[in-house]
């Protein structure tokens, strides 16, 4: 049991990074159900103190984008890729555990600091008035997880292209193998210009340097773009792996060919690329000039076309077939409902004048978690059901893990559909308190009602999990779902190898 | 190939329908991104936690701000000390206050009334109460050139609702 821990293996490796993923979507879920339970009511609820308010949100939203949805995806691929490029593990185990293992830290400083300037630490905030040391930690916190992002890249990337049985060509290959080689590849080009924003901002808070800091000449502009151009595409870099599970299960749980492999790989190589013209998107209120706005305003649009390529490749997948909702198809196509809404309202945020009604409002908190929590949660929700029988050789109970899928489908469309609506209403995102008047407060009570219904499934889900986990019925390794096809083609490495 | 034929077509539509939104989304924001010539020019300055504004005849409101119905105003906005946003919901009137910076928005009130101005970008402790009050009054003169805002959703109705009322 414990020896995991001290395991190069990549399915030991990748176990570690699924476990450390679902502690952060507990805990971070833990935040949130605060966040919005303050938010019941107008005034003071559970929290007295505004600041510490801001620490919990700031928190809730680094944990959930750094240590859950970046860990869990390489945790899938580190089970996956090997087995799906017929290789015996990644290229570098050594290296692989190494990058496994700078995410505790990380995750540590994070937690510890509870930092309060948002996800963002956008200056001059970040640098005048947010609190050491817990600013600190958060800085070198987020540069050790990004050098986990890129060490876990370049394993990848090298696992694949150098690794990959020599008969079998990369057109072959699982649409999730392109998935994870476009988004390593992406991380490799998006996430040095942040890295070099955090070391300025750091050295700008010691005042040795002034880069961002209006009152040394700085400009903190620029801070805004070098975050975004990393940032923009990384919201790509999340959603990609999740695109690349739902091409792994939707085909299999329709009974049915996928419609088009070569559609899938060009709207994934077109995603990749066109994902960086678009960063300025979350500057539209800075003060851009017009030609700047129009400019980045194609460069989003111009994104579209290749995510409705995958939605229409599913949907055609599934056209005709003999669909088994079972929990890992449900949790998918609820994710694909959501991601349609999601993008939807992307399309809003990107046409100029629609967003300085967005912008900054609780619409935005209602779009980005359509997409975090609704497409790309969901879909990691139900690879994780999909993969169970092969991790632990044994099955969830199937009854409960429908009744989890609609405890969250229902939870999540109640939260951030009703945020969309709040936005509207002008409510600013990061604020500790509300107006006090009717729609608001009515809009704000289904939000956090249909948190708790989340919280609810969320609970329930892992409480089966672990439950089956040890005492779960024996799954068939041929086939646990009953697919009429073969599970992948792996035996389990039994405990004390 | 009649699958791939299906899809080309989709993609068509899905450009085209994408091409008119930005077109429309151009067209729309051209008119908005230039402010009137005879626009009033009011100063507005957030600080950690509040707002001020200048009129042009040099007086000075501190979370308070009186304009008049169908004149039309120009914000220079900008910031003393970290970034705010200059937000009033019910006229779509956002703009970023960045220390260092001068950035402009504009708005013609076209309804007397009581409006929530607050700040729309997160600014420390209490970003959440930094908020003002905007009074529209009723034009003393009979303002001049009408200018075209017909077809420009300046006021949402949806956000009516919104008006501080405490
Ligand atoms: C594929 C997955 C996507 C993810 C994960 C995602 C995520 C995000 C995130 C995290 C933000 C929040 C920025 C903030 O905190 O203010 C955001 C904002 C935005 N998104 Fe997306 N997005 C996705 C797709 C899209 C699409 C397809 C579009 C447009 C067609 C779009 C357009 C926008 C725009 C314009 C904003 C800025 C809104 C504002 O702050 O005014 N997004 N998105
Ligand atoms: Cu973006
Ligand atoms: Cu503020």
């Amino acid at each position: 049991m414990w020896e995991i821990l001290f395991s190069t293996h990549h399915t030991d490796v990748g176990l570690l990074y699924i476990i450390l993923g679902l502690v952060a979507f507990m805990i971070g879920g833990a935040l949130a159900l605060v966040i919005r339970t303050e938010l019941f009511l107008p005034g003071a609820q559970i929290i007295s103190d505004p600041n510490t308010f801001h620490r919990i949100f700031t928190t809730h939203g680094t944990n959930m984008l750094f240590l859950w949805l970046l860990p869990f995806a390489s945790g899938i691929g580190n089970y996956l890729i090997p087995i799906m490029v017929k290789y015996k593990d990644m290229a570098w185990p050594k290296l692989n555990a190494v990058a496994f293992w700078m995410i505790p830290v990380g995750m540590a400083l994070v937690w510890l600091g509870m930092a309060d300037f948002t996800w963002y630490a956008t200056p001059p905030y970040s640098i005048l008035s947010a609190k050491g040391p817990a600013a600190e930690m958060w800085i070198f916190g987020i540069k050790i997880l990004g050098l986990s992002s890129i060490l876990g890249s370049i394993n990848f990337i090298v696992t694949i292209l150098k690794m990959k049985h020599p008969d079998l060509p990369l057109m072959k290959t699982s649409l999730f193998v392109w998935a994870t080689l476009v988004t390593s590849i992406m991380i490799l080009v998006a996430l040095p210009t942040f890295t070099a924003a955090l070391i300025m901002l750091f050295t700008d808070r010691l005042g040795v340097s002034g880069f961002f800091n209006p009152n040394m000449g700085g400009d903190p502009i620029a801070y805004q773009h070098l975050f975004w151009f990393t940032f923009h595409p990384e919201v790509y870099i999340f959603a990609i792996p999740a695109i690349g599970m739902a091409y792994e299960l939707i085909p299999k749980f329709s009974r049915k060919p996928l419609f088009s492999y070569q559609s899938g790989v060009t709207a994934f190589v077109l995603l990749s690329i066109v994902a960086f013209a678009s960063w300025a998107h979350h500057m539209y209120a800075t003060g851009m000039d017009f030609t700047m706005k129009t400019t980045f305003m194609i460069g989003t649009l111009a994104a579209v076309p290749a995510s409705a390529m995958h939605v229409f490749n599913w949907i055609a997948t599934m056209w005709g077939g003999r669909i088994r909702f079972a929990t890992p198809m449900s949790f998918v196509v609820g994710g694909l409902v959501l991601f349609f809404y999601a993008g939807a309202g992307g399309v809003v945020n990107s046409m100029m004048p629609l967003d300085f009604l967005t912008h900054d409002s609780y619409w935005v908190v209602g779009h980005f978690h359509l997409f975090v929590m609704g497409l790309i949660t969901f879909a990691f929700l139900g690879m994780l059901h999909y993969m169970f029988p092969m991790i632990t050789g044994r099955m969830y109970n199937e009854r409960i893990g429908m009744v989890t899928f609609w405890l969250l489908f229902v939870g999540v469309s109640m939260i951030f559909l009703t945020q969309h609506v709040l936005g509207l209403y002008g409510q600013p995102r990061r604020t500790f308190d509300y107006v006090p008047v009717e729609p608001l407060i009515v809009m704000n009570q289904i939000s956090s009602v249909g948190a708790w219904i989340t919280g609810a499934g969320a609970a329930l889900l892992m409480g089966n999990l672990i439950y089956s986990a040890g005492k779960g019925k024996p799954a068939d390794m041929r086939d646990p779902f009953q697919l009429g096809e073969q599970y992948y083609d792996y035996t389990r490495k039994e405990p004390h190898h | 190939m009649g699958h791939a034929m299906i899809e080309w077509i989709y993609v068509g539509v899905v450009v085209m329908l994408l091409v008119y939104l930005g077109a429309a989304a151009w067209d729309v924001e051209r008119f908005l991104d230039h402010p009137p010539k005879d626009s009033k020019v009011i100063k507005v300055t957030g600080q950690q936690w509040l707002w001020t504004f200048e009129h042009e005849d040099g007086t000075r409101e501190i979370g308070e701000l009186h304009l008049q119905e169908g004149v039309p105003y120009k914000f220079e906005v900008t910031s003393r000390d970290v970034n705010h946003a200059f937000n009033i919901p019910d006229l779509t009137v956002l703009i970023d206050a960045v220390p260092g910076r001068i950035n402009t928005v504009w708005v013609m009130p076209d309804a007397t009334g009581e409006y929530l101005i607050q700040c729309r970008e997160y600014c420390g402790f209490s970003h959440y109460q930094m908020r003002a009050k905007l009074f529209v009054e009723e034009g003393v003169s009979n303002v001049s050139a009408p200018i075209e805002t017909q077809d420009i959703p300046v006021v949402l109705p949806a956000t009516k609702a919104a008006v501080v009322s405490n």
